[in-house]
């Protein structure tokens, strides 16, 4: 380590640091304020209520939209590689349809996000189909059966029956 | 303090990470939803949480080396920003192998990979403007800044599950994992964390020798700066 000062600008830490630090808090402090009105215009997905209430805008344009998998909506064609279901928020829902083979873990009940096209129909034209997983790890139970278990370790395989 | 010491926790920390991970890849039970692959939450988790608290603990450095002017908090600032940027490669890396097979991609820019993209990127830019930067006064206070500014993304990416909607799954708690996975998953961030203190530690040791050695060739010979501080004692 030096014993001096390496030169005139190591005095001019401190108020470096002030200035670093006044920056760095207001960056910090906008994006906490602003969080929630950056919700609404920079989102990563719209929910099933967003969209609907956009009405004819949400046609067209690329969009994200995420929510659940309504129970007892979700169907896949194997011949057609077609899978259909519904998608809700609780509030408002929309039917979407994907092409292609579903990621392992899509089922009822769980996230969604899909990147599509809403049509005039009503109906989401989905082209990219994203599975999101909730933070709760829980471990698999005893009582599962053996085809149930032996499910657990299939990964990227396609999604197969319901 | 014997620079060896710091292999102290770097070994504690490779052992507890054997421990934890045969905890969590043989002995804890298959994650009900996601299955074997959900086993990578015992690597991912942990550098997670230490990759977030080596930016802290950058961002700690910083402001010591800025307020005291001190060559030790800079160098320190230097080994965590490397440790930090070491640890959120890793965790982008672990999290696509993990994202591919839950999610259905690699990839996505959502805001919480999309933070954590930006934060490898910053630590990486500190590093890059530090090696730059020939001039140890000018050095410190380029590193102590732009560290700081780094920093900022660190509870932006820390909190952006909260704040606004993603792909990737709220943050984990306590209550949000099966007990049965849990001493892996805390003793894998212990392991993770002893690893980073090694790592940084050592490292550190090595850049303050490195300095020295850069300020030993410019500066007077030891012997007759010693000379010259007598004489001043002595002229005084």
């Amino acid at each position: 380590m030096s014993d001096k000062p390496s030169d005139s600008s190591s005095n001019a830490g401190p108020i470096f640091l002030v200035g670093a630090l006044a920056v760095a808090g207001t960056a910090l402090g906008v994006v906490f304020f602003a969080a929630d009105e950056m919700g609404e215009s920079i989102t990563y997905f719209w929910d099933p209520t967003q969209v609907v209430e956009a009405g004819s805008a949400a046609i067209g344009p690329d969009i994200r939209l995420g929510g659940m998998v309504q129970a007892g909506s979700l169907t896949w064609n194997e011949s057609d590689q077609v899978v259909t279901m519904t998608v809700t928020d609780n509030e408002n829902s929309l039917s979407v349809r994907c092409e292609g083979a579903p990621p392992q873990m899509l089922r009822e009940g769980i996230g969604v996000v899909v990147e599509g096209t809403m049509t005039e129909a009503g109906t989401f034209d989905c082209d990219r189909l994203l599975v999101k997983h909730s933070n709760e790890y829980k471990a698999a139970t005893e009582d599962m059966t053996a085809e149930e278990r032996k499910a657990l370790y299939k990964t990227v395989e396609g999604y197969e029956g319901l | 303090m014997n620079d060896k010491l710091w292999f102290v926790p770097l070994v504690l920390g490779l052992v507890a990470l054997a421990v934890a991970h045969y905890g969590g890849l043989v002995m804890a039970p298959t994650e009900a939803m996601m299955g074997e692959v959900g086993r990578i939450m015992y690597a991912h988790v942990p550098t997670a949480w230490t990759g977030m608290l080596m930016g802290l603990v950058a961002f700690v450095f910083a402001c010591g080396s800025l307020a005291t002017s001190k060559d030790g908090w800079d160098i320190g600032t230097h080994a965590s920003v490397e440790v930090a940027t070491l640890l959120c490669t890793l965790l982008c890396i672990q999290g696509a192998l993990w994202a591919k097979p839950t999610w259905g991609v690699y990839w996505d820019w959502d805001p919480r990979l999309t933070s954590t993209a930006i934060l490898v990127l910053s630590f990486a830019g500190v590093l890059i403007l530090r090696a730059l930067v020939h001039d140890q006064g000018k050095r410190r206070i380029v590193t102590g800044v732009t560290t700081i500014l780094a920093f900022v993304n660190v509870p932006i990416t820390y909190y952006s599950v909260k704040w606004w909607n993603t792909l990737h799954q709220d943050m984990s708690s306590g209550s949000s994992i099966a007990d049965e996975f849990k001493w892996s998953l805390y003793l894998g961030w212990l392991a993770m964390m002893l690893i980073a203190v090694g790592l940084v530690g050592l490292r550190s040791a090595g850049l303050m020798a490195r300095l020295r050695r850069e300020h030993g060739e410019t500066a007077l010979p030891k012997a007759k700066q010693k000379i010259e501080l007598l004489a001043e004692k002595g002229g005084a």
